[in-house]
């Protein structure tokens, strides 16, 4: 055997076949693995596009205004301003107040008509605008009598309209709309009578029913949310605490902290819905909490992010050096003292990021919640805690679910927005976790 | 005695031990905290937690026990009469919580005595109309021994709240009389407050097994409750989930179990190769630019929760996929399937893959790498044949976990995959999954003796065994790999 083989000496300059073929197959895996991280992003834009662009829209609504004279013969029958009284007079009662008004002021404006009813001229207002006009006389039963500027809400159909969701052949198919009535809204429109504005009532308003997704709003789910955080943050941060500074400080290493580690490790693996069947059985049958309460949630929650807090909490007091401690110890401080003194205080900012890192996760968690009631129709707000807890809430993604669960394709919409209000919150809780590390957090 | 009352008082008892306590190390040297063993605060504190700690326990554990106790003394009040023909004792026993609530309100709202309620008659007073009115609603007419049993309930749990306050106020005043009169210059507070304060750690710690142990109690207790009324061999082996309100339901797992696997599988060959992909471009290729931008990006998406996904496969994906694919395909008229499901699902694990994949590449020792590029291979060929087979027990575990992930995801599949229960192949079809199904029979007013509610914990019970199987493994196949290389 001789070393020189059969093949002539070629330069190095000439790039053989089989060289070409293995750069080829380095060049497209390179390509592959560019093409995965393109896919991730484009996920991620394609996803959070999606959502914004359902749901900025939730935030604008269309208003009707027209001035609306009170006549004290129809909503004061018995004429010396009772509250009492006056609630006797229903809705119907103010809508056809409404009604007059609106026909009124449309023919004033010279606005034509022709082939719209009454009833369908009505049919632009939204069926939540009688109840607002009727709670801003019952809030106010001065203004009987007088001739206000009313604002309120239009049909939600309408308010598609405007938006681009309705059209004029989808309103042709529609019962609850016709297209005459949507020519007379763009008159309308047109006459300075219908505006597109900002709507501060989806954000602090409560749910509304199936018929009227206009008036849908999210307060009183955002204040569900709100208390269970707050349960959540009141049970899970010192527990999880105490419960790291045991298993990092103190545990001796035998078979039960093994146990109670693996333990820790498992529940951050378990499905979050189990976690809704504990909160069921345990919370609700077991010790009698009320349903779709903020308490029940929060306690969910809580045990959902301890294994979160806690994991986060022992990588923190672990990167605190020894020799904090030895210096402690050293100058006559008792194990304990060391830790709440000296150890705790540098792990502060990395537990706090932890916390509220587990936090927006809670934030976001709806199966649990469906299974202990927050699917309810809730339209009432929770009171001031600590009642409030035990009173029936919504929670932002249950009320999210909810939305997608009505026929009406405006809740949609609203969906998305809330998805956006959601996602609001949670971006801000991570930029204050990400802030926190980068300003306090200490390497050694 | 209300329990927050009764919590604020042994608070503001345990308070004012801090601060006796606190004078009284004090006046004991008169004056001088150099001749005490412990810090005057110490000693404060020790008689505060022995004041609140005690007493606080005894009233939880109270609070969690009485209502048992009480279920059965009050259920041995009910004859068989009371209970009517295809109702059970649990449903008659929550009519008797509801009776019991409303007698409550009545006595707040429209001032009942005592003597007022115990002389009211179900026969002759209409107190069905007057729950009513106090917005207590009761199905039927109201049986004397269901009244006579809520009486009861109410008389004894307003028994049992009351010497519970009175053992927690007990328990309060004598640990802090005793741990008052301990007080000695050469007391060794805070050596006791320590042990206590360890006490405590060792308790939060316990929580968490506590939680893993409710779990497994009430899924267990349930299912073996479900399994009484429903064949075991039926739900492991019968090919239809049809669940009937009126009893007569086919509650078979296997069509559920199918779809779990089917859309996990989806997600999966989504997940891994683009998850594991991204991860070996952002080891092995990308600059130090492109790292700090994409890494984060990716991680975003395992920071949304799920009810976006959901949304996202509700009124994105699903109506394209069917309008693009199933329908020009003929394969098809659903929005929800188990593509939807699936290529949403796989989506949210992308990161998860990564950035376990990544831990786990970057764990690969340089050197394995330099000799490979010594002998001339190409960065491609390094990867494939060298760090791949050395991390792959590790990406296994990733796989493993990831899968668990999928099988327990809810809200995607319950938005994207659609209710019907059915065995199919084609991927463009509505299917169901054990998720779904638990949140379909445990949500809405669904009476909690029946089968059909009851299937729901045998679900969770067969979900949280295969989620908590691939989570050991997982772990098991993770640790070893670990062990290679350190």
């Amino acid at each position: 055997m001789t070393l020189s083989s059969t093949n002539p000496p070629k330069s190095l300059f000439a790039v053989d076949a089989r060289t070409r073929k293995r750069n080829a197959a380095e060049a497209r895996f390179r390509l592959y693995g560019l093409i995965a991280v393109g896919i991730g992003v484009l996920a991620l834009i394609v996803l959070l596009t999606s959502v914004l662009g359902n749901g900025l829209g939730a935030f604008r609504q269309t208003f009707l205004q027209l001035p609306i004279a009170l006549d004290a013969a129809k909503l004061d029958p018995s004429g010396n301003r009772d509250g009492e009284a006056m609630k006797k007079v229903t809705t119907i009662g103010y809508g056809k107040v409404i009604q007059t008004a609106l026909i009124a002021e449309i023919s004033q404006r010279g606005i034509a008509t022709e082939g719209v009813s009454a009833k369908d001229i009505f049919g632009l207002v939204s069926k939540e605008a009688p109840a607002q006009l009727r709670d801003q006389v019952l809030a106010n039963p001065g203004l009987i009598g007088q001739t206000i500027t009313f604002k309120g809400l239009a049909n939600g159909r309408v308010d598609g309209f405007f938006k681009g969701r309705v059209s004029m052949e989808s309103a042709a198919l529609d019962s609850n709309i016709s297209p005459a009535q949507l020519v007379l809204a763009q008159q309308m429109r047109d006459a300075g009578m219908i505006s597109v504005s900002f709507n501060p009532a989806f954000i602090f308003g409560s749910d509304a029913s199936e018929l009227r997704p206009e008036s849908a709003g999210l307060g009183v789910a955002i204040l569900g949310s709100a208390y269970m955080m707050l349960i959540v943050l009141a049970l899970a941060l010192p527990i999880g605490v105490a419960a790291s500074i045991y298993l990092e400080e103190f545990a001796p290493q035998n078979k039960w902290t093994d146990l109670i580690e693996v333990n820790i490790s498992n529940l951050a693996a378990v499905p979050s819905i189990v976690f809704g069947i504990l909160g069921l059985a345990v919370f609700i049958n077991f010790m009698g909490l009320p349903q779709s309460a903020p308490i029940v949630g929060g306690l969910v929650l809580t045990l959902m992010t301890l294994p979160t807090i806690i994991i986060s909490t022992r990588a923190s007091l672990k990167s605190v050096p020894p020799s904090i401690r030895d210096a402690a110890l050293g100058i006559g401080a008792s194990k304990l003292q060391s830790i709440f003194h000296h150890v705790l205080p540098l792990a502060m900012p990395g537990i706090l990021t932890g916390t509220i890192i587990g936090l927006a996760q809670a934030l976001g968690e709806t199966a649990p919640l469906l299974l202990i009631g927050m699917v309810a129709f809730v339209r009432e707000y929770p009171g001031a805690p600590p009642d409030g807890f035990f009173e029936p809430a919504s929670a932002l993604p249950v009320q999210v679910y909810n939305f997608t669960q009505r026929a009406d394709p405006a809740f949609v919409e609203r969906a998305s927005g809330a998805i956006i209000v959601l996602l609001v919150f949670l971006v801000v809780m991570n930029t204050i976790a990400i802030i926190l590390r980068r300003r306090f957090e200490r390497r050694w | 005695m209300s329990v927050g009352v009764l919590t604020l008082g042994i608070l503001a008892l345990a308070g004012a031990g801090f601060v006796l306590g606190r004078k009284r190390a004090l006046s004991s040297v008169s004056g001088d905290p150099r001749n005490l063993h412990s810090l005057p605060g110490y000693h404060g504190q020790s008689v505060a937690l022995f004041t609140a700690i005690p007493a606080l326990l005894v009233m939880l554990i109270w609070l969690l026990l009485q209502p048992l106790f009480l279920e059965q003394r009050i259920a041995t009040l009910l004859t068989p009469a009371d209970i009517p023909d295809g109702s059970s004792q649990a449903l008659v026993m929550s009519d008797v919580h509801r009776v019991a609530a409303g007698l409550d309100a009545l006595a707040a709202k429209d001032g009942l005595s005592e003597q007022d309620i115990d002389l009211l008659r179900a026969d002759l007073s209409d107190i069905r109309s007057r729950l009513a009115g106090v917005g207590v609603a009761v199905g039927d007419a109201i049986k004397p021994g269901v009244l006579t049993a809520a009486k009861a309930y109410r008389l004894q749990s307003a028994t049992g709240r009351l010497v519970m306050g009175a053992l927690a106020l007990l328990l309060a005043v004598t640990g802090f009389g005793w741990s008052m009169r301990r007080i000695t210059p050469e007391f060794r507070a805070r050596n006791v407050f320590e042990r206590f304060v360890v006490a405590l750690l060792i308790g939060a710690s316990m929580v968490a097994v506590l939680t893993t142990l409710g779990i497994l109690l009430s899924l267990v207790f349930e299912t073996r409750h479900f399994f009484q009324l429903y064949p075991a061999r039926d739900f492991f082996f019968s090919l239809t989930w049809n669940p009937q309100f009126r009893g007569g339901s086919d509650l078979g797992i296997i069509p559920l179990l199918w779809g779990t696997l089917y859309v996990s599988f989806i997600a999966l060959l989504v997940a891994v190769p683009l998850g594991l992909m991204a991860a070996i471009y952002l080891a092995e290729y990308a600059g130090k630019k492109t790292r700090t931008l994409a890494k984060p990006l990716i991680e975003v998406l395992a920071g949304i929760p799920t009810i976006v996904y959901g949304l996202f496969a509700l009124i994105t994906v699903g109506p394209a996929l069917r309008d693009w694919f199933a329908q020009p395909l003929g394969l098809g008229s659903s929005a929800s399937s188990v593509m939807t499901a699936g290529l949403v699902m796989g989506v949210m694990l992308i990161p998860f893959v990564s950035s376990l994949s990544d831990d786990i590449i970057n764990a690969v020792p340089q050197s394995m790498r330099d000799g490979s590029y010594g002998l001339g291979a190409t960065k491609s060929e390094t990867v494939k044949q060298v760090i791949l087979p050395a991390a792959l027990p590790g990406i296994v575990g990733a796989v493993l976990l990831a899968a668990s992930r999928a099988i327990g995801e809810t809200m995607i599949v319950v938005m994207g995959a659609g209710a019907a229960a059915r065995l199919d192949l084609n991927p463009f079809e509505a299917m169901t999954t054990v998720t779904v199904k638990i949140v379909s029979q445990l949500t809405g007013d669904t009476e909690f003796a029946s089968p059909e509610t009851l299937v729901a914990f045998a679900l969770g019970l067969t979900l949280f065994v295969l989620t908590l199987g691939l989570n050991v493994l997982a772990l098991y196949v993770v640790r070893k790999y670990r062990e290679q290389y350190e």
